[in-house]
C-alpha cells in the first residue's frame, strides 16, 4: 500500500493546547532545577516514571516540524534548513550566555565559602583552576554544568534536523521508523556522547530524538492519523491503568516500606529507568499522559483563550528565551537559599515570582515581536512563518 | 529522594519546637532525630555472628568526606566515632576498625583497593562511603552500578556485610553536584542486593531543615563538623547494632 504523501501541513491556526503545555513544563522544568526546592514536589516527576523534559522535547519536535514543514514547502529544502540552523545557532548563544552565568555563581562560591565539612564537595570548583581547558570544552557542548544538558540536546537535535525533516515530508512512516531504528541501535551498541572530564552526555541524543521526530511527526499529520485511537476508551483505559502503575511505584520511592508490596520480579524488570537513554517505560508514561491529556483538554476548549491560561500559554510561545530565564532563576533562587533564607515559605515565594518572572519576560518578547512586525524600520516585515522564530 | 516527605512531614511537626531555641551544646537528642531517615530492610548476619563470637570487626572505605582535617581528624571523623559509640554500645565486644578511606577516590578506584583491605582487615562488616566523587566526574552511571556490584561481590565472598553511605548534603554546592541519578543508583543497588544504605543525604538534609546544624555557614573551624560525623558514626553504630539483632522485624523497631 503506497502512502499518500503528506504534503501540506493543513494551514490550521496553532494548536494553543501546545504552548499551554509546553509553558507548564517550562515552569515544572524550572521548579525542578531549584536543588532542593520544597515547592518542587508538586512536579510530575515525582508522581510517574516521566518529566517536563519529555513534554519539553516533544513540543519542541512537534512546533519545530509545524514551522520549518511549512518554510521547506514554501521556500525549499536549502532556505529550510539556512533557518533550522540559524536557529541551533541562536540556542547555542543562548547556552553560552548561560554558562557565564554559572562560571560567575561558580567563581562566588570559590572565594566566599569554606567548611571543613566539604572539603571534598568544594573540590568541584577544581576546574577554575584552568579555565582554558574547561571553557573550550564547555564551547564544545563537552562540559555541561548541572541543569545545563537540555539546550545542548535541543542544538544536536535541530542540527539533524532538516534532513529528517525533508523524510519526514515524503514518507512520515519512513521517517518515524529511521528515528525508531535508530533509537534502537542506540541501545544496542550503547552510543552517546562524550562528555567532559569523562562520562557521557546526560541526554543522549541518539536516544532522546524519538520523541522529537515523533513530536515532528504528529505535527505532519501523524496526530490526525492517530486520532481514531486516541480517543478510543479502550487506550484511554489503558493509559489511565499505566499511568496509576508508575504512580504506585513512584510512591515506593517516597515510602519505602510500599517497597514491599512490589513482587520482586516486577522491580528487576523496571529498574533502573533510564533518563539518560530515555527509558521506554518513560516513553510510554509521556505517551499515557499525552493520551489523558488529549481526552480531557481537546482543541477548542474554552478555557485556552481565557486569562487563566495566558500566564503559561504566553511562556510557550516564546519558549526558547522563557527556558534560559528559567535556568538563571534557578541559579538565582538557589542563591537566595543559600544566601537569605532556606525556609518553606522562601521557597514558595520565590518559587512562584520566579513563575512571575518568566511570565512577564514572556510577555515582553511578545510584545516585542509585535512592534518589531508592525514598526517602520530598515528589517522588512517579517512573513507569516517568520513567526516561527519564538516557537521552534 | 526518598524522605523528602517524610523530612517535611518531620519538619512540619517540629519546626515550632526547634525554633524555640538553637541547641548549642549537645546535639546528640536532635541528632538522633535522623533515625526518622534510616531503613533497617536487610539483617546484618555476619555481623551478629562476630557480635555472638564477641569480636567485631570493621572496615570503612571511603573518599573525602570520610575525613576530617586537622591533627585530631582521624579520631574525630565518623569512623573513629562510629567505632567509640559501638564499643560504648556493646560492652564485652572488641571493636576493630580499619580504614581504607582516601580523597577523590571513584567507586571504581575503591574496588581497585579493597581485596588487599579486606585481607588485612578481614572485617565481618564492610561500611562503603561513596558517590560523591563519581558524581562530580561524571562517571558513567552504568560503570558506577557496575563498580559498587562489583565491590558487594568482593567484600561478601570475603565474608563481610555490607552497609552504603551515600552522599553528604552539602547545599551550596548543590547546584554544581548532579548528585540525583548517582544516588538513585546507589538506592537501586542497595536494594537489589539487598544491602543496607545509611542515608545520610536525606538525615543530613533533615537535620538543616530542622535547623539542627547550619551547612550554609563558611567557616574554617571544625566544631560543627566534628559534630556531625560525631552524630553519624552515633546512628551508624545504632543501625549496626539493630540491624544485627537476630529477627528484626521488618517493620518500625521501638526504638
Amino acid at each position: 500500500m503506497k502512502e499518500k504523501p503528506l504534503m501540506a501541513p493543513l494551514p490550521i491556526e496553532r494548536d494553543l493546547r501546545l504552548d499551554l503545555f509546553r509553558g507548564l513544563a517550562l515552569w515544572l522544568i524550572f521548579l525542578d532545577h531549584i536543588p532542593s526546592n520544597a515547592v518542587s514536589w508538586i512536579t510530575i516527576r515525582n508522581y510517574g516514571f516521566s518529566d517536563a523534559t519529555e513534554i519539553f522535547v516533544f513540543i519542541s519536535g512537534y512546533t519545530a516540524a509545524f514551522v520549518y514543514g511549512r518554510a521547506m514547502q514554501a521556500t525549499g529544502f536549502i532556505v529550510a534548513t539556512a533557518r533550522v540552523l540559524k536557529r541551533a545557532w541562536q540556542i547555542y548563544v543562548a547556552h553560552i550566555f548561560l554558562f557565564a552565568i554559572y562560571l560567575a555563581e561558580i567563581a562566588y562560591v570559590a572565594s566566599s565559602f569554606d567548611n571543613p565539612l566539604f572539603t571534598e564537595e568544594m573540590g568541584v570548583l577544581d576546574f577554575m583552576k584552568n579555565p582554558d581547558v574547561t571553557i573550550l570544552q564547555a564551547m564544545l557542548l563537552k562540559f555541561k554544568p548541572v541543569n545545563m544538558d537540555v539546550l545542548p540536546l535541543y542544538i544536536v537535535l535541530l542540527l539533524w534536523f532538516s534532513p529528517i525533516l525533508w523524510l519526514l515530508l515524503r514518507s512520515p512512516s519512513l521517517g518515524l521508523l529511521a528515528s525508531a531504528g535508530l533509537y534502537t541501535l542506540m541501545w544496542q551498541f550503547e552510543w552517546n556522547f562524550a562528555a567532559y572530564p569523562s562520562g557521557n552526555w546526560v541526554f543522549n541524543p541518539y536516544a532522546w530524538q524519538l520523541l522529537f521526530v515523533f513530536g515532528a511527526w504528529c505535527a505532519l499529520g501523524g496526530a490526525q492519523r492517530l486520532a481514531r485511537w486516541i480517543n478510543s476508551p479502550v487506550l484511554v483505559g489503558l493509559a489511565a491503568a499505566y499511568l496509576v502503575f508508575a504512580f504506585s511505584i513512584a510512591m515506593t520511592w517516597y515510602f519505602p516500606r510500599l517497597g514491599a508490596f512490589v513482587p520482586k520480579f516486577v522491580g528487576e524488570a523496571i529498574y533502573p529507568i533510564d533518563k539518560t537513554n530515555l527509558d521506554v517505560l518513560r516513553i510510554l508514561h509521556f505517551l499515557s499522559l499525552a493520551v489523558i491529556t488529549v481526552w480531557f483538554v481537546p482543541r477548542d476548549w474554552s478555557l485556552l483563550k481565557s486569562r487563566i491560561c495566558w500566564p503559561a500559554i504566553v511562556c510557550g510561545q516564546n519558549s526558547l528565551g522563557v527556558f534560559c530565564l528559567g535556568v538563571f532563576l534557578s541559579f538565582a533562587a538557589h542563591f537566595v537559599f543559600t544566601e537569605v533564607s532556606n525556609r518553606v515559605l522562601t521557597h514558595v515565594i520565590v518559587s512562584i515570582a520566579g513563575i512571575a518572572i518568566m511570565v512577564g519576560a514572556a510577555a515582553l518578547i511578545s510584545w516585542y515581536r509585535i512592534i518589531e512586525r508592525q514598526g517602520p524600520g530598515p528589517r522588512p516585515p517579517a512573513t507569516k512563518t517568520g513567526y516561527a522564530e519564538g516557537s521552534a | 529522594m526518598t524522605g523528602r516527605l517524610a523530612s517535611l512531614l518531620a519538619v512540619l511537626v517540629l519546626a515550632t519546637q526547634v525554633q524555640a531555641g538553637p541547641a548549642l551544646a549537645d546535639h546528640a537528642a536532635d541528632c538522633r532525630l535522623g533515625e526518622l531517615q534510616i531503613d533497617r530492610n536487610f539483617p546484618l548476619p555476619q555481623v551478629a555472628r562476630a557480635l555472638a563470637a564477641k569480636q567485631l570487626s570493621i572496615l570503612v572505605i571511603g573518599a573525602g568526606s570520610s575525613l576530617l582535617p586537622g591533627t585530631s581528624g582521624a579520631a574525630n571523623a565518623y569512623p573513629a566515632r562510629l567505632q567509640h559509640a559501638l564499643a560504648e554500645k556493646l560492652p564485652g565486644v572488641e571493636v576493630k576498625l580499619a580504614t581504607d578511606v582516601k580523597a577523590k577516590h571513584s567507586a571504581a578506584e575503591m574496588v581497585k583497593s579493597l581485596a588487599p583491605a579486606l585481607s588485612s582487615a578481614k572485617p565481618a562488616l564492610v561500611i562503603w562511603q561513596t558517590g560523591t566523587v563519581d558524581a562530580m566526574q561524571g562517571i558513567d552511571q552504568d560503570q558506577f552500578s557496575q563498580a559498587l556490584d562489583k565491590g558487594i561481590n568482593i567484600a561478601r565472598s570475603a565474608g563481610a556485610d555490607v552497609v552504603f553511605i551515600n552522599p553528604q548534603y552539602s547545599p551550596r554546592t548543590e547546584s554544581m553536584i548532579a548528585l540525583g541519578t548517582y544516588a538513585e543508583n546507589m538506592r537501586w543497588v542497595a536494594v537489589q542486593k539487598e544491602v543496607l544504605l545509611f542515608d545520610r543525604f536525606s538525615i543530613m538534609k533533615l537535620w538543616s531543615d530542622l535547623g539542627t546544624f547550619d551547612f550554609y555557614s563558611a567557616t574554617k573551624k571544625l566544631d560543627i563538623a566534628e559534630s556531625v560525623h560525631d552524630c553519624i558514626g552515633r546512628l551508624l553504630a545504632g543501625l549496626v547494632i539493630e540491624a544485627a539483632k537476630p529477627s528484626e522485624p521488618q517493620a518500625e523497631g521501638g526504638r
